[in-house]
């Protein structure tokens, strides 16, 4: 047993807390240490591993440096790539702050490529496009295809710069209410953090606490997410009374590597390249003639299961060949050379002289946590603010990203509402009193941990996990229907109580990864369970939400945002109610490119 | 087919020193060290203890020595090993757990080469400049993610642990030839002392050790040129 787990936990009062050190956490934390708010960054890795750092194709802002571009033109494109459920007021707030948040990561030091006069280069990405829609656009802006590890980079360098406090490699495993929970209007008034390398217990007490704790697609067998990834914030908040919103929204990217799922990014298609069928035709021709390859990532992941259906898969297989060998070797490799490397060693293609064989990969989340603009989390329909809880980035919904993320749009976000998060915890902390010492506060986690890492026997962590990847690679993937979607709910549910057996093998106080396995086990069942639910609650598509036995968009019914709550006690979840769309410039019409 | 698995275990609550165990582990030709690894824990002993994340090459979190050589779990495939695996801590780093090593004083290095932009001037309402050349100048080093499997290659920092390492010289060499920046002269002047860049030996190892393929060797050369050019 675990001793560490025994001691008086360590006391911590910080005014705040930010959960996860990817870009919308660093630059949250940045903003608070201008405005000297005393913080406190958590993160369960370095803040250099966080996944912000794999993004690759770039973020777009309508700088128009390389040809006209409107921030409006980017904000309907946002909304139409969602297929009508993003806010609108979302949207604008996106599409109007990228501009001054690209312009201040040049002045933080990003390396961005240039175009010949010195200025910030930008290049095509999937359905952004001018003027509302009549072709692509160049609004991507980008460092090589390592344009993710440049800002993760450069906003952990100002971080240092600043003097941001960071407690590596502690693993957050609760939030602190007091006055109930999220739903009976309680105020979250801090976390309990688990120091990996000793395994000792840390209450962090604050005014206001981030969850920036990335997405959970982990969930997925075939996925392009870090290991990390199994959804923490969304659970933890879940488990206080929080609800999720939009969970069926989830983002199969188009060209994973076959069987690994590991990304090749857009801006290959962005760069010009081909996705071609086993006869050896650019099929998008088909499905979307106007944007070709450059269509959203919802419609090309479904065209490509089409043609795979159809028999035209590469030699009738499961996967279509992307294809960049018009582009020339300088392009190739000095635009795209991280995802040349990924092809040469984990598929031992040469993408210079070879089509890459590829097939979709659970990529992104479009749901999660709701807030409002300021990144406040939301407790009900009406917007009813939880005091002291606030996210930003993949764990959060605001909804920017409606029924179907755009790619880049994912950097936009944790840049730009990672800013708004700092600003607006910034300003609750010099008005708000620091919450209440409570004796013990780290009672119940601790409990739950000491049960997980003394249980005798029991089924190991990884079966189930194994379990869980293809019940939702197979019932909530790409393609839907209610009979899928209900035995996905009920296994999932299974899954959660042979959970309740889980063992730990490893008893041990320090660096133990078989115990935070298993607590991230515990976070992806959950964000699973939110997201078959909400699936099966959805009878119409819409987006990346593609049922076949509904195949129409049904704005009658369904014009809104779903919110589910977790049951009582771990018992199933069966509450859902319904959120309006905010919707301002942009009447719902039929999505067509 | 199956490998045989040595891994360098310790466990600071139940050893008194690292040892090796062997570990029969099935695998597929595609397979990754990483993959390897992740299955010994799952079929064979839940506490094996290693860092990963992104399992992609991009995250940094899994240098280690694998066959007697510094590289990313996640970026060797298993047959480019052949049949018999080992896998140990990175040397030179002290150990923690397992293959965890402590990496505490490996970012204080890196903090300590002044790693970010220092510009002075007002802020601008715009983007500055900078040509694609100037650019180009200081890519390369963009690359790094701190995985820290070129320093503890490195034979100098082996033999001084005080010396800066590789991996710091590296982002130190990032803004220094960075047209924006304005600190290169205080960064230079932390590199010209006993610990900084004159410990280079140029082994190589460090760019043979380099999972992002960065020309490391050069970049030590440049700041060093850069310091004696300062007069």
């Amino acid at each position: 047993m675990s001793s560490a787990l025994q001691a008086e936990a360590g006391q911590i009062d910080v005014d705040a807390i930010v959960v996860g050190a990817g870009g919308a956490g660093l630059w949250a934390a940045l903003e608070l240490a201008r405005e000297g708010i005393p913080t406190a960054v958590l993160t369960k890795l370095y803040p250099t591993r966080s996944h912000t750092g794999a993004a690759q194709g770039g973020v777009c802002a309508a700088l128009g440096n390389v040809e006209e571009d409107h921030w409006e033109w980017h904000m309907f494109d946002t909304i139409k790539g969602g297929d009508y459920l993003t806010d609108q007021d979302a949207a604008e707030v996106l599409a109007r702050e990228a501009i001054p948040a690209v312009i201040e990561l040049e002045r933080m030091g990003l390396p961005f490529n240039r175009t010949p006069d010195g200025k910030i280069d930008q290049r095509r990405f999937g359905g952004h496009t001018r003027n509302f829609g009549e072709g692509p656009v160049r609004r991507s802006c980008y460092a090589a295809d390592r344009t993710g590890h440049m800002i993760l980079q450069t906003l952990y360098q100002q971080c240092i710069k600043a003097g941001v406090k960071f407690y590596d490699e502690y693993h957050v495993v609760d939030l602190l209410f007091e006055g109930g929970g999220a739903d009976q209007g309680g105020r979250c008034s801090g976390v309990v953090g688990y120091k990996i390398a000793d395994g000792s217990l840390h209450v962090l007490r604050a005014k206001a606490v981030l969850l920036a704790t990335g997405g959970y697609g982990r969930a997925w067998r075939v996925t392009s997410n870090a290991h990390s990834l199994a959804g923490d914030g969304m659970a933890l908040a879940w488990r206080h009374g929080v609800p999720l919103m939009d969970m069926e929204f989830y983002q199969f990217h188009p060209t994973g590597i076959v069987g690994i799922g590991i990304l090749l990014s857009e801006a290959a298609r962005g760069e010009g390249g081909y996705l071609l069928n086993g006869e050896g035709k650019r099929f998008m021709e088909t499905y979307a003639p106007k944007l070709m390859e450059l269509a959203p990532r919802d419609m090309i992941s479904r065209a490509m299961y089409q043609e795979i259906r159809a028999g035209r898969g590469i030699d009738g297989k499961d996967y279509v060949f992307l294809d960049v060998r018009h582009l020339g070797r300088k392009v190739i490799e000095e635009k795209l050379p991280d995802i040349t490397d990924f092809a040469r060693v984990y598929q031992g293609v040469e993408p210079i002289s070879e089509p890459v064989p590829v097939q979709p990969t659970a990529h992104y989340a479009m749901g999660g946590v709701p807030t409002n603009l300021e990144t406040e989390v939301i407790a009900n329909a009406a917007g009813a603010v939880v005091p002291g809880l606030f996210a930003a980035g993949e764990v959060a919904c605001v909804s920017v990203h409606g029924a179907n993320r755009l790619g880049t749009n994912s950097l936009v976000d944790l840049l730009v509402f990672g800013k708004r998060a700092g600003k607006r915890m910034a300003e609750v902390c010099k008005k708000t009193t620091a919450p209440t010492r409570v004796a013990g506060a780290e009672r119940a986690i601790r409990d739950e941990m000491r049960a997980l890492s003394t249980r005798p026997e029991g089924v190991r962590p990884a079966e189930i996990r194994r379990a869980l990847a293809d019940v939702m690679m197979e019932g909530v993937g790409v393609y839907r229907d209610e009979a899928l979607l209900a035995n996905a709910v009920k296994e999932i549910q299974r899954l959660k109580a042979e959970y309740q057996h889980v063992r730990v093998e490893d008893t041990g106080s320090v660096f133990n990864t078989d115990l935070l396995e298993a607590r991230e086990l515990g976070y992806l069942l959950d964000a699973s369970e939110a997201t078959a639910v909400s699936a099966l609650a959805r009878k119409e598509s819409r987006g990346a939400h593609s049922r076949e036995d509904y195949p129409e968009r049904d704005d009658v019914r369904f014009l809104a945002h779903t919110l589910v709550w977790r049951g009582a006690g771990g018992a199933p979840a069966t509450k859902i109610d319904y959120k309006p769309v905010t919707i301002t410039k942009f009447e719902p019409k039929p999505r067509v490119y | 087919m199956d490998v045989e698995l040595k891994i360098q275990r310790y466990d600071p609550e139940r050893d008194s020193a690292p040892h090796w165990e062997t570990y029969r582990v099935p695998v597929e030709p595609m397979d990754r060290v990483l993959d390897v690894l992740t299955r010994a824990k799952e079929l064979h002993d839940g506490s094996i203890t290693f860092r990963r994340s992104c399992a992609h090459g991009v995250c940094g979190s899994d240098a280690l020595l694998i066959n007697g050589r510094n590289r990313l779990a996640c970026k060797v495939r298993v047959e480019q090993l052949g049949k018999s695996i080992s896998v140990a801590p990175l040397p030179g780093l002290p150990v923690v757990k397992d293959l965890v090593v402590d990496m505490d004083e490996f970012f204080g290095k890196y903090r300590s080469v002044l790693p970010f932009l220092v510009a002075d001037e007002p802020e601008g309402a715009g983007e500055r400049l900078q040509s694609p050349e100037q650019r180009e100048a200081y890519d390369d080093t963009t690359k790094c993610i701190l995985c820290a499997a070129c320093t503890s290659s490195c034979p100098s920092f082996w033999a001084q642990p005080e010396y800066v390492g590789p991996a710091a010289i590296v982002n130190a060499h990032r803004f220094i030839f960075d047209s924006r920046d304005q600190g290169a002269d205080e960064r230079l002047e932390i590199l010209s002392n006993e610990d900084g860049v004159w410990r280079c030996r140029t082994t190589f190892n460090c760019v043979d050790a380099c999972p992002r393929g960065i020309n490391i060797t050069k970049a030590i050369l440049e700041v060093s040129t850069a310091i004696g050019s300062r007069g």
